[in-house]
């Protein structure tokens, strides 16, 4: 149950890599037979990419994930514009992968907005509108939150960024796969992905350059990928992840419409059968099967570790389970108070759960929380 | 490898002495400024010594098992013994802790020694 962390390759995924790896090892840039193979392979993948969002083919430069789609996204774009006096906007809510990037460019001086979110963790399209200057180059927002599953409102505010010539880009690792995605429709300039959260190879992504956008190179050496991510492509690596975006295309309405079923019912039990219990992120626009929640008095790890005792893998946000021994900045930003983003766990459902498995928590999870809950001293105080 | 230690999946997974002691002799109750868990001791004093010991934690399962473990070390010792249990000791008696985690181990520490500074505290101010 924690899909939105990492997903297994789909098996058709992997029986249309595994030539790549063995017969047809070839290079895509080798004239000779085997490299045309390997060509045709990197190229159908880009075909099957790019039909899941809607886009062209010449529009998708492959990455080794979102993180490098990201990098590229944010860091070739300011490379590509004069070195002076350019304002960028992101969100409090982002991942890591584009939050320390707009960190690293304000350290080095670039006028950076960082955008506050609603208790929903959803960016109000008012704020950002307040926030645009005349100079401001870049707007970067997520699409679908990986913490707390909260789908922002893309569109407008792509619209908003597009009035006043900004280029937006927005990360849509979480949403790619599982939700329809639309680059037209959505109006944005770039979007990232990444293979391996829609039953993909790991290692591997896609950052979507809609035509004319002009980006710098990050990584400097041969020409592949327009020039834009020197290397030897993955070739295994991407034909995997076209083949999973191709099946993720063709089985979405179907997965999206179970999975939505599970996660109102196994939300709507858990917070009926367990006191004192906050669902985090949008009540309503959120990924399908997509659980956030806080559980007051106890704390996340201790959840996760009695959780996986009983077989259920999950996930959590909680400080003691960081490393950092800061809670996440998700749930801060969306207004929890430090000892209430303690308790927070994330359930993220995926194409093989069953019925019987969402059924399984809704039943041991309730014990787990009360017992955790006799051994807090808060929990008697009702302190928090 | 696992996280943490077998030692410490039983002490967290079976916690012993869980709970609060009715008129206890002293009460410790720590905060954890690293990463804001509490952590409440509660010991019932007999002739100088501990003759019952009860914790509740609000935290990770190193702080939990940490709770636990030095509550069984602690039981039937005299005050100075208990006293003289260190971080250091609680953790090798779980067989180690990982490093991010050592911070929770020093609170079961503070909060026994809490709970017999209470006492010793309350029994000073009697005499008087
Ligand atoms: C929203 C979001 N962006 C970016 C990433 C990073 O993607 P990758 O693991 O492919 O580098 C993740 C995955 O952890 C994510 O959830
Ligand atoms: S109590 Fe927070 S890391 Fe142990």
């Amino acid at each position: 149950m924690d899909h939105s962390a990492t997903t297994p390759v789909d098996l058709r995924a992997l029986q249309a890599m595994e030539p790549y790896l063995t017969e047809e090892y070839g290079n895509p840039s080798s004239i000779h037979r085997m490299g045309q193979a390997a060509r045709n392979g990197v190229e159908t993948a880009r075909e099957q990419v790019a039909r899941l969002i809607n886009a062209a083919p010449a529009e998708i430069i492959f990455t080794s994930g979102g993180t490098e789609a990201n990098n590229l996204a944010i860091l070739g774009l300011i490379e590509a514009m004069p070195p002076q006096g350019q304002h960028i906007i992101t969100s409090a809510v982002e991942h890591h992968a584009v939050l320390d990037v707009f960190t690293y460019l304000g350290r080095k001086g670039y006028d950076v907005t960082i955008l506050p979110v609603n208790r929903y963790g959803m960016v109000e399209p008012e704020t950002l509108e307040r926030a645009m200057k005349p100079n401001t180059a870049l707007v970067s927002i997520m699409h679908a939150n990986n913490e707390i599953g909260t789908i922002q409102p893309i569109k407008q505010l792509a619209a908003i960024a597009r009035h006043r010539g900004a280029v937006f880009h927005t990360d849509a690792v979480q949403s790619v796969g599982r939700i329809p995605v639309d680059v037209k429709d959505l109006g944005v300039d770039m979007l990232s992905c990444s293979s391996h959260k829609l039953y993909g190879p790991k290692g591997v992504g896609c950052l979507y350059i809609k035509k004319g956008t002009r980006l710098a190179r990050r990584v400097y050496g041969g020409s592949q990928e327009r020039k834009l991510r020197s290397g030897t492509e993955n070739v295994p690596g991407i034909v995997g992840f076209g083949a999973a975006a191709d099946i993720a295309g063709k089985r979405m309405s179907e997965t999206m419409e179970r999975l939505s079923d599970f996660g109102r019912y196994l939300s709507g039990s858990l917070q009926r059968l367990i006191p004192d219990t906050i669902l985090t992120g949008d009540p309503v626009n959120r990924l399908p099967g997509h659980v956030s929640l806080c559980f007051k008095y106890v704390e996340g790890e201790s959840i996760l570790l009695m959780l996986d005792q009983m077989g259920i893998m999950a996930s959590s946000g909680s400080a003691c389970t960081s490393g950092s021994l800061d809670p996440s900045h998700v749930l801060l930003a969306i207004g929890l108070p430090h000892e209430v983003a303690h308790g927070s766990i994330r359930l993220s459902l995926g194409r093989s759960n069953t019925r019987e498995e969402v059924d399984y928590v809704v039943q041991v999870l309730p014990g787990i929380i009360e017992r955790l809950r006799m051994m807090s001293p808060m929990a008697e105080e009702g302190k928090i | 490898m696992a996280l943490y230690s077998e030692k410490v999946m039983d002490h967290f997974l079976n916690p012993r002495n869980v709970g609060t002691i009715e008129n206890p002799s002293g009460v410790g109750r720590v905060g954890n400024p690293v990463c804001g868990d509490v952590m409440q001791i509660e010991i019932k004093v007999e002739d100088d010594r501990i003759e019952d010991i009860k914790f509740k934690t609000f935290g990770c399962a190193a702080a939990i098992a940490t709770s636990s473990m030095i509550t069984e070390m602690a039981k039937g010792k005299t005050l100075e013994e208990a006293r003289a249990i260190t971080n250091k000791a609680v953790a090798e008696a779980l067989d180690g802790l990982p490093p991010v985690k050592m911070h929770c181990s020093n609170l079961a520490a503070e909060a026994l020694q809490e709970a017999i500074d209470q006492y010793q505290g309350k029994v000073k101010s009697n005499n008087n």
